[in-house]
């Protein structure tokens, strides 16, 4: 199990009209070769601006004020702007929530796919087109003839993100970052493509970085995930850790709000007020103050990931004495 | 009776579209800041323009042959006409017609033409179909020809002009109050109006047509600076104003025989036209660059 | 005075689409086809399917927003149907309705208290001078305050609007709210949040829910009994723990099986029903299911299931499933 990709204290900010906005306050995570990494919070958390700055796929307000994205040995936040357009789509393919709008209504499946392959790799016609064929097939897509003259269009929403994936996929990247690619899904669909997306890693040698606020998909699809909030990680580890034994208040608090079957009658616990729209601005925790166990350390200081085991890693000062 | 729990969470959310941003936006661009200040340099002078002219007198038609066709020179800083008006005051006196005028085209041509397309876009049927064909019509009239008719029923003046700009700039309006309607109703505001019981005149001005502001706020601006030139035009034709008024369209008219050698009895007319204008369009494209991305979330 | 709420009576609605006139044949999207089912006083329905199935057209069928293409709808013993003008607008006042997107269904350029207080308006239910009072009274008791009155919805939260959206359906002291996904765009704990105060208000007023999503989680944790619709017809009924614990239509299997739980189960692998929903201008012949269906036989190409009860209160449309499977 190597390590494919770390993000170490990544910290963003975006210029807007009414100020700054401190977006990412120090994301640290890694992601191993060959498993399906989770990125999961509710809306605000930086979740998908993270994944967008793997890739530097940043509008122009946004700056990187501090941090490291290292992969595969190479800080991609300091290579050059050429660097950062061969990895994209080579090397890091990234997939998006709306399918239909990713794809050109005005060309074909099949020339947008081979236009990706050409782009990236230098082959002949007659082999993009072969290779944009068993992409195709290879996401599950029946009648691949068909589909490649066909027009995003004609196409339901369960291909269309299939054939993204395919997109994706054709240039034969070492990672994926999928954000939200099921959230625009129906559940039947959205279980097609989860189970396609858990199988990536064994047929294709693929790495995802799954992000979702969605804890149902994450148990069901990664191996390790990181949750976010504010910007910051609340808690990071194997899948089955965090479900299990989550130490964060926050993390606590969303596995508690879920519905599960089971529950009717009862009250659904709740997390009391609402996510703060600039974390950054905040001292100290950003859970603070929707936090029962609060202190007056934790509204002045934001606390460090702690280890608490392996692979667990909790932002918390209540976990300080027993981390190693 | 139980009590359910206040919430005491305030919300961080700003506003994206107030006026106050909407200075802010403007104030930050220095092309925006600039065609803003142009806008009300020239609306306070053609308030004032009776106190700001040197010769008001002749701005509005006072002759004075002895100053006929002088250059720019102390005194007369823009020269003087054929008639040996002071172009200085020609032009700032021809600032009213120029501004206010075309305000009350565009204004008129909102209030006939918004409630039309907000009605034939929220009722759809034959009441969308009677009047977008109506509009279709009054659409394929050129509007020079227009003019002319009016002119010929009317008589010839600025009133008549500004009649005949209304008539042929309404349907436009009609156009895109119908476009943006259409995108409204089928927002869930408007259903949830519907639900509660709220009759469709009482939706079509409650709900639709305060939303309907934006991008009719932003045509109109740039329409300002076409209707000023349509008047220019008109002016220029003899439809307008007519002599011995100040209009700078008319101004530009009176100088054309005299380009080449006494230029300065069309150029500053000219000038001040373009300017106004640009400024105009600068100002549409910036508020346009505010309110379109959001509009239709 | 019956205890069934709503009964609706073999509503179908089929909408025109453009075209067709060279053909000679129009062309239409069924996008309901028979449906009968009955809400009681004081329950909570819960409508589900993914998209296409109807469950939308059908809450605005209810609400009288569309006209169905056949079939009755019975409010309170009377036929919404033949209702027009203002005794129509007097029956709104007791069915309301909480849409999905709480921004969008707020109209941006009014305050929080005028979007509140236009029911009120609108049906001249109390003078004007009283009108204030009774708007903060329902924001209160949606857990908001006086001081969110001016407040315009592009101001506030999702969850926020929300509630704002509760109070506005409050308003009138309605018998029927329609809540169409109203928790489908916010997050989980804002999620949680609004469903307690749902269930609390139902409790205070007497209200009745009718509750339509596709989250399986959220319904079946707070609707009383649910119905399960696939591409116009209404494949499943019966009390929540029932559909839940025993779900029969092979339809509403499959369904349950692919929601992703928030459990670590490496044993459960998400049930995969193959292929997409046919199009519902051309719905499948027979059953409508029978084209992703693992069970198919032929029967299924040609007859359409009945929607058969079983046992009282649960009814299901399958060729293959009968009362040995309760």
């Amino acid at each position: 199990m190597t390590t494919l990709l770390e993000v170490k204290d990544l910290f963003l900010e975006f210029k807007t009209s009414q100020g700054i906005l401190k977006a990412l306050n120090g994301i640290t995570f890694d992601v191993n070769s060959g498993e399906v990494f989770g990125l999961v919070g509710e809306t605000g958390c930086g979740k998908s601006v993270t994944g967008l700055s793997i890739l530097r796929l940043l509008p122009r307000s946004a700056s990187i004020r501090r941090g490291e994205v290292i992969f595969n040995g190479v800080d991609l936040l300091k290579i050059s702007r050429d660097e950062i357009e061969s990895v994209r789509g080579s090397k890091i393919a990234m997939i998006f929530q709306d399918p239909s709008s990713s794809l050109n209504p005005v060309f074909t499946i099949g020339s947008q796919i081979e236009r990706v392959v050409r782009q990236h790799m230098s082959v002949t016609r007659k082999e993009a087109a072969e290779q944009t064929k068993e992409v195709l097939s290879a996401v599950g897509l029946p009648d691949v003839k068909r589909i490649m003259d066909s027009y995003p269009h004609e196409l339901s929403g369960g291909m269309q993100q299939r054939v993204m994936i395919a997109m994706a996929l054709s240039c034969k990247p070492l990672l994926l970052i999928a954000d939200e690619p099921t959230t625009s899904l129906d559940v039947t669909i959205q279980a097609q493509i989860l189970k396609l997306l858990r199988n990536l890693q064994k047929n294709f040698n693929v790495s995802v970085i799954l992000i979702t606020h969605n804890l149902g998909v994450i148990a069901q699809t990664c191996d390790h995930l990181a949750v976010l909030y504010g910007g910051r990680v609340a808690e990071s580890g194997p899948t089955e850790t965090i479900f299990d034994q989550a130490q964060h208040p926050y993390t606590n608090g969303l596995m508690n709000a879920i519905p599960r079957p089971g529950g009717r009658g009862r009250k659904m616990a709740t997390i009391p007020g609402t996510v703060p729209s600039n974390p950054g601005a905040l001292t100290g925790c950003a859970f603070a103050k929707r936090c029962k166990f609060a202190f007056d350390r934790c509204v002045v200081e934001p606390p460090p990931l702690y280890r608490v085991d392996e692979n667990h890693h909790v932002a918390c000062f209540l976990v300080e004495n027993r981390s190693k | 009776m139980r009590t359910i729990p206040t919430l005491s969470v305030e919300s961080e959310l700003k506003s994206t579209r107030t006026f106050s941003h909407v200075m802010g936006v403007i104030i930050r661009d220095p092309l925006s800041l600039a065609s803003t200040i142009v806008i009300l340099l020239f609306i306070l002078i053609a308030i004032f323009a009776n106190q700001i002219a040197p010769y008001p007198a002749e701005g509005t038609g006072k002759t004075n042959v002895d100053n006929a066709m002088l250059a720019p020179s102390p005194g007369h800083i823009l020269g003087a006409d054929r008639l040996g008006r002071d172009m200085l005051s020609r032009v700032i006196m021809g600032a009213r017609p120029a501004l206010i005028v075309p305000f009350g085209v565009v204004l008129f041509a909102i209030l006939i033409g918004a409630p039309l397309g907000a009605i034939a876009g929220y009722k759809g049927g034959w009441v969308d179909n009677v009047i977008m064909r109506t509009t279709d019509l009054f659409l394929a009239f050129p509007s020079l020809l227009l003019a002319m008719a009016i002119a010929f029923a009317l008589g010839r003046g600025l009133q008549n002009a500004a009649i005949a700009l209304i008539v042929s700039w309404w349907p436009w309006y009609t156009r895109l109050a119908r476009g943006v309607t259409l995108s409204l109703k089928e927002r869930y505001f408007v259903e949830a109006a519907r639900s509660i019981g709220v009759r469709d005149s009482v939706i079509i001005i409650r709900h639709i047509l305060p939303n309907i502001i934006s991008p009719i706020l932003v045509q109109a601006t740039i329409d300002l600076g076409t209707v000023i030139l349509s008047m220019g035009g008109l002016a220029f034709l003899g439809l307008g104003t007519q002599p011995p008024g100040a209009d700078w369209g008319l101004m530009v008219s009176e100088g054309r025989s005299y380009i080449l050698n006494q230029w300065w009895i069309s150029s500053f007319a000219g000038l001040a036209i373009f300017i106004v204008v640009l400024a105009f369009n600068l100002l549409g494209d910036t508020l346009r660059d505010i309110f379109d991305p959001r509009q239709y979330k | 005075m019956t205890t069934q709420l709503v009964e609706i009576q073999s509503i179908s609605k089929h909408f025109r689409l453009p075209g067709g006139w060279i053909s000679g044949k129009p062309r239409f999207v069924s996008a309901l086809e028979d449906v009968s089912m009955e809400i009681a006083v004081g329950e909570v329905f819960g409508l589900v399917g993914e998209s296409g199935c109807g469950k939308t057209t059908l809450g605005r069928i209810i609400l009288h927003l569309i006209e169905p293409t056949s079939g009755k709808v019975l409010f309170d013993g009377i036929d919404l149907t033949t209702q027009k003008g203002a005794s129509l607008r007097s029956l709104r006042k007791q069915l309301q309705v909480v849409f999905q997107n709480p921004l969008s269904s707020l109209s941006p350029r009014l305050k929080v208290e005028q979007i509140v207080a236009e029911p009120l308006v609108t049906h001249h239910t109390l003078p004007r001078n009283q009108m204030q009072k009774r708007v903060i009274e329902l924001l209160e008791q949606v857990g908001l305050g006086k001081q969110h009155l001016d407040r315009f919805p592009h101001e506030m939260s999702g969850g926020q609007c929300q509630r704002v959206a509760v109070a506005r359906a409050l308003a009138l002291d309605p018998k029927l709210i329609i809540l169409d996904e109203p928790t489908s765009s916010l997050d989980v704990s804002v999620q949680a949040q609004i469903i307690n105060l749902l269930e609390d208000l139902k409790n205070l007023h007497g209200l009745t829910y009718l509750f339509i999503s596709h989250d399986l989680n959220i319904v079946q944790h707070i609707s009383d009994r649910i119905g399960v619709m696939y591409l116009g017809k209404l494949v499943e009924l019966g009390t929540s723990e029932n559909i839940f614990d025993k779900p029969l239509h092979p339809y509403t299997k499959a369904l349950f099986g692919a929601i992703p739980l928030a459990v670590v189960d490496r044993r459960r692998e998400l049930s995969i029903l193959e292929g997409n929903v046919p199009s519902p201008v051309n719905p499948p012949s027979g059953c409508r299911f029978h084209t992703r269906c693992h069970l198919v036989q032929d029967i299924c190409k040609n007859d359409p299931p009945e929607f058969r009860q079983l046992e009282p209160g649960r009814f299901v449309a399958c060729h293959f499933v009968s009362k040995s499977d309760l």
